[in-house]
């Protein structure tokens, strides 16, 4: 099997499940990593030390920002000069793009958000919610996959690793143009984090404080980051959060945000409704703090603390501390 | 301006799905316009308030998404057309962008196209850009928020490393995300209006173009293994005393 794999990377910042996209294109056969931008060596570096054997690399300034037309149409008529069976993305809101533009290019499809893929290239992914689980298949002659972050192993880093460099030709028909980022709101990345403490409606609730909503809210999500960061974690919330204006839109988790599968999920504040199950039911562990002993939360969670979330969250932050000896 | 907002009509999320000999069943729970595309033509009826023009919703599904598309009439939308043929039972994303691209060719095209971000059933969040290049134009994806100025239309894009500020040229499709605004509610004039309002259907023959292929297919349904969840509730007599047992628990399970 000959596979192709996109690194995606964000001004240099490469999304981790991309190397574990490497991982398994190992195990099928033939790697061949794919790096596209503008000034891109250090992403090339480290997909050799992952794993490449070969990486394809378009880099030019036509590339700095991404954009979905001219990253489709390299990728495109890279794909269909080389011939691979496979091009492997981490599912990202970039490779969804790029795979969906590409599919129509090459007349294939894309099997996205899979989290098993055999020999065969029959490949398993959640739908309705992931309240279901399809076992799928491309007929297209490439077939495009985007994998789940988490989903399957990363391969351990071999530094200095290197191997043959192949120059992609770029095609430059942009259609949009990026005008600018604003300023960024901290990058959130929810999929490859291994820890998630998350914060509901909950976190404005503290009358004792004497703050208006928004004010508490902050406390309370002030909190929530000392234990997420204290664990090495990232910091998610509910719609109810979100919409609030407690937390943005990138933090929140479930079936309008982000689906997490994280091996410890703490929840604070959260009710557990369905439309946030479904984004975190497949986190290995659950813990779930908050003041309603009938919070469906609880049902979802292997370990529950009943109480105030502004009490228990800096206690176990305290606790966790001294017994990690940090 | 011209503004067609596509929707699909999906199970609710409140429904337990399961499969069923082969089948997705929601039971009797109801069918509804998919979630995400309530935002689509909250999206474009902001936009229509903004700068004026008809907002078109756009479906291809069967005759009982008539419903779906009546909601976004009760929400303002001018009016909506179904496509629908028996042969369609089967696309996969690349084939629903072949016939929406050949609908909104039959509209007469539109400045803008605005999808959702993804469907609820399928969850692929693949047709949008699909059908942007299929209709050869550009795509502005995951729009927070949305402003037309001249003849082109700049985006903030919510991704996961912050908001990105994206501009193009009209005609253009865009796609949705939440902090677009939260989708009004019919309003009791909508609703009247929706409920008297002749959604034409057109057929495959309609539109001149036969059914596609689907690349993508089903092998099988599987049903998740049940996580049986046996909760266990830490008390203590103080907060502390709670997290010192809930700590030792945490670390016992090896997560960290
Ligand atoms: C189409 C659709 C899509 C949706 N998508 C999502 C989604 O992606 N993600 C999502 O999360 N929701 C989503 N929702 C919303 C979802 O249905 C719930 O409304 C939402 O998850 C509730 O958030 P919450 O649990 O924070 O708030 P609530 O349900 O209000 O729960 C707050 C909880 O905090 C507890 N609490 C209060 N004060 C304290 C305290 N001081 N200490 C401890 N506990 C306290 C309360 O007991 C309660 O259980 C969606 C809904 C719809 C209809
Ligand atoms: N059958 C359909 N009819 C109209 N719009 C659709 C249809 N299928 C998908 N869409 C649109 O494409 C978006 C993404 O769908 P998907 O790629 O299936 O996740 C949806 O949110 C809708 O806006």
């Amino acid at each position: 099997m000959k596979t192709f794999v996109y690194i995606d990377h964000f001004k240099g910042e490469i999304q981790p499940a991309s190397w574990e996209a490497l991982g398994l294109a190992k195990s099928l056969g033939s790697a061949s990593a794919i790096v596209f931008g503008s000034g891109v060596d250090a992403v090339v570096k480290a997909a050799f030390e992952f794993g490449a054997e070969e990486v394809l690399v378009a880099d030019d300034a036509a590339l700095a920002d991404y954009r979905a037309e001219v990253y489709a149409s390299t990728l495109s008529a890279l794909a269909s000069s080389l011939n691979p069976n496979l091009i492997l993305f981490p599912t990202t809101a970039r490779t969804r793009e790029l795979a969906a533009m590409s599919a129509v290019d090459l007349e294939t499809g894309v099997l996205t958000d899979i989290s098993d893929l055999d020999s065969s290239l029959v490949a398993t992914r959640p739908i309705y919610e992931g309240k279901l689980l399809e076992k799928t298949a491309c007929a297209g002659k490439i077939v495009l996959a985007t994998i789940r972050a988490r989903a399957f192993p990363k391969p351990a880093q071999n530094p200095g690793a290197a191997g043959s460099i192949t120059k992609v030709e770029v095609k430059a028909d942009a259609l949009s143009e990026v005008k600018g980022y604003a300023a960024a709101e901290s990058a959130v990345n929810l999929g490859d984090a291994s820890v998630i403490v998350s914060g509901g409606r909950g976190v404005s609730n503290n009358p004792a404080l004497g703050l208006d909503e928004l004010a508490t809210a902050q406390k309370g999500f002030e909190l929530i980051g000392e234990l997420a960061s204290l664990l090495g974690g990232a910091v998610g919330a509910s719609r109810a959060a979100v919409d609030g204006g407690y937390i943005t839109y990138a933090h929140q988790v479930g079936q309008t945000g982000k689906v997490v599968s994280p091996d410890l999920y703490i929840a604070c504040g959260i009710s557990g409704a369905i439309q946030h199950y479904v984004g975190m039911r497949n986190a290995k562990l659950v813990v779930a703090i908050n003041k309603d002993a009938d919070a469906p939360i609880f049902k979802q969670a292997r370990y529950g603390a009943l109480g105030d979330l502004f009490a228990i969250v800096p206690a176990l932050t305290a606790a966790l501390k001294k017994k990690l000896g940090k | 301006m011209k503004i067609i907002a596509c929707i699909k009509q999906v199970p609710d999320s409140e429904a337990k799905v399961k499969a069923e000999g082969g089948q997705v069943s929601w039971g009797d729970a109801p069918l509804v316009i998919n979630p995400f595309d309530e935002y689509a033509v909250e999206g474009a009826l902001q936009q229509k308030e903004a700068i004026g023009g008809t907002v078109t919703a756009l479906c291809v599904g069967p005759e009982s998404a008539r419903d779906a598309l009546k909601h976004a009439l009760a929400m303002g939308a001018d009016e909506a057309i179904l496509v629908s043929d028996p042969a369609l039972e089967n696309l996969d994303t690349v084939g629903a962008a072949r016939i929406l691209a050949a609908a909104i060719q039959k509209i007469g095209g539109a400045e803008m196209i605005i999808f959702g971000r993804q469907t609820l059933d399928n969850g692929a969040g693949l047709t949008p850009a699909q059908t942007a290049r299929i209709l050869k134009m550009p795509m502005l994806g995951l729009a927070g928020s949305i402003k037309v100025e001249g003849g082109s239309v700049t985006v903030d894009r919510v991704i996961e490393e912050g908001r990105q500020t994206v501009s193009a040229n009209l005609p253009a499709v865009l796609s949705v995300v939440q902090s677009i605004g939260e989708p009004r509610y019919p309003s009791f004039m909508g609703i009247r209006k929706a409920s008297k309002a002749n959604i034409p259907v057109w057929s495959l023959g309609d539109l001149g173009v036969s059914a596609p292929a689907p690349v993508v297919t089903r092998s099988e349904l599987i049903n998740p293994p049940v996580q049986e969840t046996t909760t266990e509730i830490i008390s203590g007599e103080t907060p502390e005393a709670i997290a010192e047992i809930l700590a030792d628990k945490i670390l016992a399970e090896k997560v960290l």
